[in-house]
């Protein structure tokens, strides 16, 4: 393979394209809404008309509208058919040649596409993900030539440092450090791992990236690794998105086949190859160290650190640790420059974010909007507010490890210290919208039930303490609790969090916090006067 | 050299390299095959639960010690593992299976309203299966499908909106059967 081989399957893929594009959603989303009939029944009523050379129908990744799929967008007249249906085939091929249709259609032009601006998902909803010249057509791969015959792994880290990315899992650390701390570790084998086990519920974007454009992913590991010095990667995906799995056993194939991974990349010395590992539905292996456990085949169970593993990693070795959109990322960077890329954003974070949104919103879907959009706009302008005309209560982001941001604070730019600062996270970026008809408490408690479920049992503060805590947050539902308990809850989530081995435990008692901070008032209402009078101001120590 | 020789009273708990399994059942020769793909790497582990899980329907006692003594780990390696794991089941499950999201996105949606309905109609907890065998519901932490939330998953396929009375419509559908 060389930047030759890459042209001329664009040229070809260019050349045989008709001049009309059906594109039919085939993410997970749609899919449950039968797209996968509608795009036969569209391809029959194609070959039915005898239109099979001027009119391609192309199964492709999320056109992020999810809330009202199947969906189909033809080119180039951008009409965009939503809830399609079989037998709305034919009705689609009339409305294209100009004729009238009774499908329902969206406006491409809403400011739910308006407002996003897409490096991600640039290619999701247009390459077909499972052939690889599809993606080759949107300059994929040359990002990994340019990289291979024209830079040192030191120029590579450096415009990673340069562009400003941070980490798209959650804490936000910047991925040009990390890269460069792996490069620098001795040792004869490095991986690389990419982290796709999004355990958050409420998110979906890895997944969405992963069954629309898994290439992407796939350069940016091998760019990651030409950067610090591996030669394997593994890719650690939730056993709950079965098709993202395909989709990716698929792209690793084809990418194989065409030299683009294995070995002797681009005629070069550097080579890389990638396996999948499947994970097996435990939360704590989004951590990093729990994770490599899991793909060393162990109970992904937690370690301390330092040694972090940048230096001690996977099977001891050096490892590189990013999530699904940090390395979605990268293949842009590369093409359009580090400077490009740290023009978009705020200051401190650089780059877009994909939101998953989704709770009581008219647009539930996907959205990739610049960092420092304000919640605002993501809400009530993209997301078109509360359905049948309620009133917006809280935003939660972050999943079991974040926050609720109440209504009144949702002129917040979407960064990782103005979320930080109101005891929220960016985290993956689950963004669930909540109305006047969810009880805050009880939503402290869904979350603090989760985390409960989801200890790993190795330390003892969230072993126990998430036990603790949830008991007291369903005595206080229950209308049982005193303004002791409450007292006694603040307490725990305090010590939880302090003490706790890992990430999990540390979060916990985020969603307890942030809902006793700004809807206290909720927790008051359900306390029961206490017998034994108020509590004194002197702390107590000792725990029942 | 033979296992009794060197342990005379204990019969030999290990399936010795031979292509069969005492049982004689054929699917422990497509999971030994698997695992001779993946060259027996006992880092390979959970991929071999997960075929064995797909062949089997669950973990049962026996394929656990099979696995162990094929990938040399310790018997309680395999089973920590398979217990640690949310997606390995060491029960069968019923005929049918009904997997209601519980992800926030759902949940605000009222999926609880669903396991609820579906729990009070089959008489039994999430986690459970009907005494006749023939249904099990479960709960599921999040399926990445948020955008269609509530969605329920009615073996393997994943149907969005769901409401309590559309859930019951399904369950009744099995039920009858």
């Amino acid at each position: 393979m060389t930047l030759n081989d890459l042209f001329q399957i664009k040229e070809t893929e260019l050349f045989a394209r008709k001049k009309i594009v059906l594109r039919c959603c085939m993410a997970a989303g749609c899919m449950s809404s039968n797209s996968k009939g509608v795009k036969e029944q569209l391809e029959k009523a194609v070959i039915d008309a005898g239109l099979q050379n001027d009119i391609e129908v192309r199964g492709v990744g999320c056109m992020k509208l999810c809330c009202e799929g199947p969906l189909v967008q033809a080119d180039p007249q951008e009409a965009l058919f939503v809830k399609v249906t079989e037998k709305n085939a034919p009705s689609i091929l009339t409305a294209i040649k100009g004729g009238k249709t009774d499908v329902t259609q969206a406006d491409p032009h809403s400011a739910f596409f308006t407002k996003q601006l897409s490096i991600v998902l640039a290619n999701s909803g247009v390459v077909d993900p499972e052939r690889i010249e599809s993606y080759i057509t949107q300059d994929g791969y040359q990002a990994l030539h340019d990289v291979l015959t024209e830079m040192t792994p030191k120029d590579v880290v450096e415009t990673m440092v340069k562009s400003g990315l941070r980490g798209r899992g959650g804490a936000g650390f910047p991925t040009g450090i990390k890269w460069g701390t792996v490069a620098k570790s001795p040792g004869a084998k490095k991986y690389v791992i990419c982290n796709a086990d999004e355990g958050d519920p409420g998110a979906f974007m890895d997944r969405s990236v992963l069954e629309s454009d898994p290439h992407s992913v796939l350069e940016g590991m091998a760019i990651a690794a030409y950067a610090v010095g591996a030669d394997q990667g593994f890719i650690y995906v939730r056993a709950e998105y079965p098709l993202a799995i395909a989709r990716l056993q698929t792209a690793i194939k084809q990418a194989k086949i065409m030299g683009l991974l294995g070995a002797g990349i681009f005629e070069t010395p550097f080579h890389f190859n990638v396996d999948i590992r499947i994970g097996a539905g435990a939360f704590v292996c989004g951590e990093e160290t729990a994770l490599m456990m899991s793909v060393e085949g162990k109970r992904g169970t937690p370690r301390p650190r330092p040694p972090f593993p940048a230096e001690s990693g996977l099977f001891g070795c050096p490892t590189l640790l990013n999530n699904v959109e940090t390395f979605a990322n990268v293949p842009a960077i590369y093409r359009n420059g580090a400077e490009w890329f740290a023009n978009i954003g705020t200051e401190k974070s650089k780059g877009t974010k994909v939101f998953a949104l989704a709770g009581k919103i008219k647009n539930t879907g996907l959205i990739e909007v610049p960092m420092g959009t304000p919640l605002r706009t993501i809400v009530e302008e993209m997301g078109g507010g509360a359905p049948d005309g309620g009133q917006i209560k809280a935003v939660q982001t972050g999943g079991p490890s974040g926050g609720c941001i109440p209504a009144e604070h949702l002129d917040t730019p979407v960064d990782y210290e103005s979320l930080g600062k109101l005891g929220s996270i960016m985290g993956s970026g689950g963004m669930i919208v909540m109305d006047e008809s969810t009880r805050m408490v009880d939503v402290a408690r869904f979350f603090m039930e989760f985390c409960m479920d989801e200890s790993c049992g190795k330390c003892i503060p969230c072993r126990a303490g998430t036990v603790q805590m949830h008991n007291l947050l369903e005595k206080i539902l229950q209308r049982k609790a005193t303004a002791r308990d409450l007292a006694l809850l603040e307490e725990l989530c305090d010590m939880v969090r302090n003490t706790s081995l890992c990430g999990l435990g540390q979060t916990a008692p985020n969603p307890t916090l942030s809902t006793l901070r700004f809807f206290r008032n909720e927790y008051e209402a359900l306390l029961q006067p206490d017998a034994h009078g108020p509590r004194s101001t002197q702390t107590e120590t000792t725990t029942k | 050299m033979s296992v009794n020789l060197t342990n005379p009273e204990q019969p030999p708990v290990k399936p010795v390299a031979e292509a069969k399994h005492p049982s004689g059942d054929k699917r422990f020769k497509i999971l030994e095959v698997h695992m001779k793909k993946l060259q027996f790497k006992q880092d390979a582990l959970i991929e071999v639960l997960h075929k064995a899980q797909e062949l089997f329907g669950y973990l049962e006692d026996d394929v656990l010690l099979f696995i162990s003594a094929k990938l040399k780990l310790p018997p309680s390696r395999v089973y920590g593992v398979a217990t640690f794991y949310h997606f390995f089941t060491l029960k069968p499950k019923g005929e049918h299976t009904c997997v209601v999201c519980m992800g926030t996105a759902c949940y605000v949606k009222g999926a609880d309203k669903v396991v609820e309905a579906v729990q009070n109609q089959l008489k039994i907890r999430a986690g459970e299966t009907t005494t006749d065998n023939k249904v099990s519901l479960l709960t599921a932490r999040c399926i990445g499908a948020c955008g269609i939330a509530p969605a329920v998953v009615y073996d393997g396929t994943v149907i969005p909106r769901q409401t309590p009375e559309s859930a019951m419509e399904q369950i009744n559908k099995w039920v009858q059967s």
